[in-house]
């Protein structure tokens, strides 16, 4: 099946946990540019070092690694809710935040918010709404996978507090229970097609059907755990096929993301228009090895084979 | 260290660094380096360097400052061998505020300026390992530059490697060899690497055969340019080696085999010169040098 010459935005995905095998998919499927925002890693963090290291990777190597394979790379840059409970490690990741948050490509403060809504995750999710607050950035907000709709709740009332305008908030992992709450308060809804533990694409189909495709984003949250790189493109294809507009699809699966993490003047178009086309011309003595490191990748049809349905 | 190196001075190439950028960028950019650089100058809290630091290119932007002759002889004359062609206006600023920072007391500079390294995004890092051969201090940077070099980001290992007169006038010879070998394993353009002739050395040599014997055994193509510092060092050791050269197929590699050849002082190169008597003319001849050779590799 293909993406019908579709381009994509996944704008919340974890490619440190992604193979290359996943780039090259995610490249074939149309998929221009990704959002990776700063989260735990599975295993907690004991020190600050460690998460110096992974703001490095995602500002660094992980970025040069997607270049590879034509994809742009972005991030946000944050302390995420479940090591916000580690006191002296929130401390000193506070401290890191400032040293990260103006660098080129990063495009918001997140994903932080509530994870058991605890007060040592308020304490510090207030003071990263604070502080961007301060630099005019954008925040991203993790709902919590239990109590979601408190959470979210909670969330948008701390961000309001600190004089956030909800245009500048993306709540994410959004379900068929929260976006009656969210969306009509005017925040950025995103929603994370994700097998099992969040939301399926048949849901998401529907869930489009009602409120339609304003202010509404799609994404992966690909990550370490079973999940789908190829998120995104499949569900734009499912809608398609289900009998939405082409035009409402482009928005949630591209156009939404460009307009809200564009207001952060770190996400523009013309950084992935712009890149060089990959190239299999340039052989060297006569085999084909690029110079710059790129790795060549064809755009094909059948990128994103049949079966798109993620339950 | 090479002891010929001239000190260098910071403050003049700061002013350098603003004037180019005076004349090509807006007010408001430059207003903001100005300011920038004037707190930096002074008592600024971290998080204002770190700041400043990383939001250059949200200032300049990121476009390529084209410099005129005048300049970059400029340039070269006020840090010997230093050739900023191809520096885009965010480099430029970024290394303007560095310098600007450079008025704080040596050992605050050095920590914070590793710190900045420490925490570098991509662009920012390339910037800095530009900007080596121009900071305060040049000796003690050269663990940091090794640990730039074993980068996995071709672009960051380029910035060091090529066109920087930084490692052959501060590196030892373990660090240099490796630039020189790296570049070749990554498919960087040796003739860019600046002192690649004059610090070529036995050892390295030695090691640059080995890894042509690697690839050979690999059936991967052998860049010509592994020969150009191994050429000066080439005895009756390596003459299987040389020889193979030549018989390649590849026109390019018959040529550096001969330049190679040419650049070799050993007592039985003579044989080799007579057997290949016709490429070893042609490329006097022709006057091909080895940057011929490179850049019509890239």
């Amino acid at each position: 099946m293909s993406n019908q010459g579709m381009k994509f935005i996944d704008p919340h995905i974890h490619m440190i946990s992604r193979t290359t095998y996943d780039y090259i998919a995610m490249k074939r499927a149309g998929i221009v540019a990704v959002i990776e925002p700063a989260f735990w890693l599975g295993q907690p963090r004991t020190n600050a070092g460690s998460m110096l290291d992974y703001f490095s990777t995602l500002v660094g190597w992980e970025r040069f690694r997607a270049s590879q394979f034509g994809i742009k790379h972005y991030c946000t840059i944050g302390l995420n809710s479940k090591e916000a409970n580690n006191v002296k490690l929130a401390d000193e990741v506070m401290e890191l935040i400032p040293r990260y948050a103006a660098k080129e490509g990063v495009v918001a403060i997140g994903e932080i918010g509530y994870d058991d809504m605890t007060k040592t995750e308020e304490k510090y999710f207030s003071k990263q709404v604070e502080f961007a607050k301060e630099n005019d950035m954008l925040v991203m907000v993790h709902t919590p996978h239990r109590n979601k709709k408190e959470g979210a709740i909670r969330s948008m009332d701390l961000c309001e507090d600190h004089g956030m305008d909800p245009s500048k908030v993306i709540i994410d992992h959004n379900n068929e229970e929260t976006v009656k709450v969210v969306h009509k308060r005017g925040f950025w809804t995103a929603f994370t097609i994700y097998p099992e533990t969040k939301l399926g694409n048949k849901r998401m189909v529907e869930i489009v059907k009602e409120y339609g495709s304003e202010r509404i984003i799609i994404d992966s949250s690909a990550d370490w755990g079973h999940s789908d790189p190829l998120s995104v493109p499949k569900t734009a294809k499912l809608m398609l096929d289900r009998g939405i507009s082409r035009e409402d699809v482009h928005k949630v699966s591209y156009q939404n993301a460009l307009a809200c993490y564009g207001q952060s003047g770190e996400f523009n178009e013309k950084d992935w228009q712009d890149l060089p086309p990959v190239d299999f011309s340039e052989t060297f003595s006569g085999n084909s090895i690029r110079r710059d490191g790129n790795i060549p990748v064809v755009e094909g049809d059948d990128a994103i084979g049949e079966d798109i349905v993620i339950e | 260290m090479d002891q010929s190196i001239q000190p260098h001075d910071v403050k003049k190439i700061r002013s350098t660094v603003f004037n180019w950028l005076e004349s090509r960028l807006g007010e408001k950019p430059l207003a903001w380096l100005t300011q920038k650089g004037d707190l930096l100058k002074g008592k600024p809290e971290d998080r204002q360097l770190y700041i400043s630091f990383s939001a250059v290119t949200r200032h300049t932007g990121k476009k390529v400052i084209e410099l005129s002759d005048e300049e970059l002889n400029q340039a070269g004359t006020i840090r010997q061998g230093w050739n900023p062609s191809g520096w885009s206006a965010d480099q430029f600023g970024r290394i303007f505020l560095i310098l600007c920072y450079a008025d704080q007391e040596k050992e605050e500079f050095l920590d914070k300026i590793e710190k900045i390294f420490i925490s570098s995004d991509w662009g920012e890092a390339e910037a800095l390992y530009r900007g080596l051969p121009l900071y305060p201090y040049p000796e003690e940077f050269a663990e940091r530059t090794a640990e730039g070099v074993r980068s996995n980001i071709t672009p960051v290992f380029n910035a060091i490697a090529l066109n920087n007169p930084y490692p052959k006038d501060y590196l030892d010879e373990v660090a240099w060899n490796q630039i020189v070998l790296k570049a070749l394993f990554v498919g960087s353009p040796v003739y860019k690497i600046l002192g690649v002739d004059e610090r070529a050395n036995k050892t390295l040599a030695k090691i640059l055969v080995e890894y042509a014997h690697e690839r050979w055994s690999a059936g991967r193509p052998v860049s010509p340019e592994l020969w150009r510092p191994v050429g000066p060092f080439l005895s009756e050791e390596f003459e299987d080696e040389i020889e193979r050269v030549f018989s390649h197929p590849e026109h390019i590699q018959k040529q550096a085999a001969a330049l190679a050849l040419i650049s070799s002082n050993y007592p039985g190169k003579n044989k080799l010169t007579e057997k290949y008597a016709s490429l070893v003319e042609e490329v006097k001849n022709s006057d091909l040098t080895w940057d011929d050779i490179g850049r019509e590799l890239e």
